[in-house]
């Protein structure tokens, strides 16, 4: 396909159509309205089936009945409506049925703002619903990357009989970007062998529930669910490296903030700092086997979030303290510019810190000094 | 000479599974329940039927009939109700769902189900409390009525009014069958199951949205024998609540069952 001008919230719209979306549930939710919008549109012209909800929970819970049937289903929403769906996502997880959920986070906590942000990285990988229960989570940093992992939650979520979300900042979804859309895939309905789409007089009635009165059912349940993640954490790491090679400082960011710190990479490497950049694509599983590599090879880590340092937490136990892991972030709805994360990587290369610095500490003792 | 099977005039309705019932002596979920099944069969619609159960009491409703069933979060059932039938508009879709269920948590839901004109089946027992955890208030609980959260009877002062949901959906233009029925008595219980039928037939003809409100017992939780139990829904629940058709559209008078 040719490349074409898309908005990064259209283009998952029609990236997840293209990938035989059958039924789509949202909710308006600034910045990412254009998904629903979009669908609502494209889903009717297509025969199949969009509901605007009554709220998050009202959508969510539509996504989990749908999903109960074997199709391929999504929502969207942003930070507060992501938060009202966690819910839905325990139930969903403890269902193990397959739901992909995208999430164009904004600044955060509370109402927050409408501006970019990475806030919600906690709530999406270790958090969320309750209950003990894995679930992918995949961060695009552009608008192709927006519509290619689209597609591939799709495939992971059924695969693995589990939520992929993604979780991309307001930028990448309000941005338009030149991107190759895939081709058209026809709806293709296969029957799961625990979906409860009626037995049709072909089968024994099938039931889909999250509910394990014993303990020891549920206990069986929560070791299934931990052994098809370990199946995961094999198969499905990615990641993209840049200037990896003979990098002295590695930064790690992921989606527009891995985006910002390349910039910085490319300026400083023309300054002659051997400095490279690993941003993790899926952040659910997180590459801790190449962190653990790259301890080998760097002489300290920059770790750029636009949170307070989520990510930050995750670095810190795959480094483990055997080099000095710094931080930088805006949080709050700011998106950090490359100098910024340029005169970081000058600060370190002329004047690391030790193993022993608390490196959040630190940033926001910089942070509160300039302010 | 008539053999045993020629006189046979109850049976266990074929919709059912072989699963020794869980509801509290008394309880009218144990009714409820046997006339949805003997209307699935007698509709031939087993095949073709998907249950969504609640949470409360009827949590495992999904045991008893031997159907395709999921269970909801909390209140959320005429949501995931929509998703299913949004896919699968062929397929029969209810949900069977208590007060605390409908009426209290899971207020939006319902209205907005309700509102969208969803095709959808919904059974509602009103037992004027919440059962399963033990009887507390539920939006339905009645005006000076004790219950273990209202523990001096309920003061609509502080604690509000009964919501009567029946009359309230049927107010919305998408809703194409609403009635309250009772079941305190076997001619009631019989007029329920005839609404029953015409719910479903709704559904299967596609004229909207349709609800049975099913005034019920919870002896367990009221302090009170069965028998006391059936005399509290005859003297104080009906009057509350009175029995009777509230929206039926002019298509579904059409039905003859």
């Amino acid at each position: 396909m040719p490349k074409e001008l898309w908005k990064g919230n259209e283009a998952i719209a029609e990236a997840a159509v293209r990938a035989g979306l059958e039924a789509y549930f949202g909710y308006p939710i600034t910045p990412q309205t254009e998904v629903l919008e979009y669908l609502s549109r494209r889903m009717p012209e297509l025969g199949r089936a969009f509901v605007q909800a009554e709220s998050e929970l009202g959508a969510v819970n539509m996504v989990y009945g749908a999903a109960c049937t074997g199709v391929r289903v999504m929502s969207s929403s942003s930070s507060p409506g992501v938060s009202l769906m966690m819910e839905g996502l325990s139930y969903i997880a403890g269902t193990e049925v397959p739901a992909v959920l995208i999430n164009v986070m904004r600044g955060g906590p509370g109402l927050g703002n409408i501006a970019p942000a990475q806030s919600d990285y906690n709530q999406a990988v270790h958090g969320g619903g309750h209950g003990d229960y894995p679930r992918i989570v995949l961060a695009p940093a552009s608008v192709q990357e927006a519509i290619d992992l689209t597609v591939l939650s799709f495939d992971l979520a059924e695969k693995y009989r589990m939520i992929c979300m993604l979780i991309l900042d307001g930028a990448i979804g309000q941005m338009m970007e030149p991107a190759e859309m895939p081709e058209m895939k026809p709806v293709n309905r296969k029957d799961f062998g625990w979906a409860t789409n009626g037995t049709m007089g072909k089968r024994d009635r099938r039931l889909l529930t999250s509910i394990y009165l014993n303990p020891l059912d549920e206990e069986q349940t929560n070791l299934r669910l931990l052994t098809r993640w370990k199946q995961v954490q094999t198969h499905e790491v990615r990641y993209k490296e840049y200037f990896i090679d003979d990098a002295e400082i590695v930064i790690v960011g992921f989606g527009t903030a891995g985006r910002v710190a390349l910039s910085a990479v490319r300026t400083a490497r023309e300054q002659g700092i051997k400095v490279g950049l690993l941003r993790p694509i899926t952040v659910s599983p997180f590459p801790i086997e190449r962190l653990d590599q790259l301890t080998g090879q760097a002489r300290a880590f920059l770790v750029t979030e636009m949170n307070t340092g989520q990510m930050l937490d995750d670095v810190q136990l795959a480094v483990h303290g055997r080099v000095p892991v710094e931080f930088y972030g805006r949080p709050g709805g700011v998106v950090p510019f490359p100098d910024e994360i340029l005169n970081e990587i000058k600060r370190i290369a002329s004047a690391p810190a030790t193993a022993h610095t608390d490196a959040r500490d630190a940033w926001l003792t910089r942070m509160t000094a300039q302010a | 000479m008539t053999t045993p099977a020629n006189n046979l005039v109850y049976e266990r309705p074929e919709a059912f599974t072989d699963m020794p019932t869980h509801y509290c002596p008394g309880c009218t979920h144990g009714v409820a329940h046997r006339l949805v099944a003997e209307v699935l069969e007698e509709m031939n619609i087993m095949d073709k039927a998907i249950g969504v159960a609640p949470v409360g009491c009827a949590v495992f409703a999904y045991n008893y009939f031997d159907i395709d069933f999921v269970e909801a979060p909390h209140g959320r059932a005429p949501a995931m109700a929509t998703g299913v039938k949004r896919v699968l508009p062929d397929r029969v879709v209810f949900t069977y769902q208590g007060d605390g269920d409908l009426a209290s948590i899971g207020m939006g839901e319902i209205v907005h189900a309700a509102a969208r004109g969803e095709n959808l089946t919904v059974i509602f027992i009103n037992n004027a409390n919440f059962g399963m955890t033990g009887g507390q208030m539920a939006p339905t609980t009645l005006p000076g009525m004790k219950t273990s959260s209202s523990q001096s009877g309920r003061d609509v002062e502080t604690q509000g009014y009964p919501i009567k949901v029946s009359e309230m959906l049927s107010t919305l233009e998408g809703v194409g069958y609403c009635v309250r029925r009772s079941l305190h008595d076997p001619k009631n219980i019989r007029l329920a199951k005839k609404a029953i039928r015409t719910a479903f037939e709704t559904q299967v003809r596609g004229l909207g949205f349709s609800m049975v409100e099913l005034l019920s017992t919870c002896p367990t939780n009221w302090g009170m024998t069965p028998v006391n139990s059936l005399k509290f829904v005859e003297e104080h629940m009906i009057p509350a609540y009175p029995l009777g058709d509230y929206k039926i559209s002019e298509a579904i008078k059409q039905i003859k069952i």
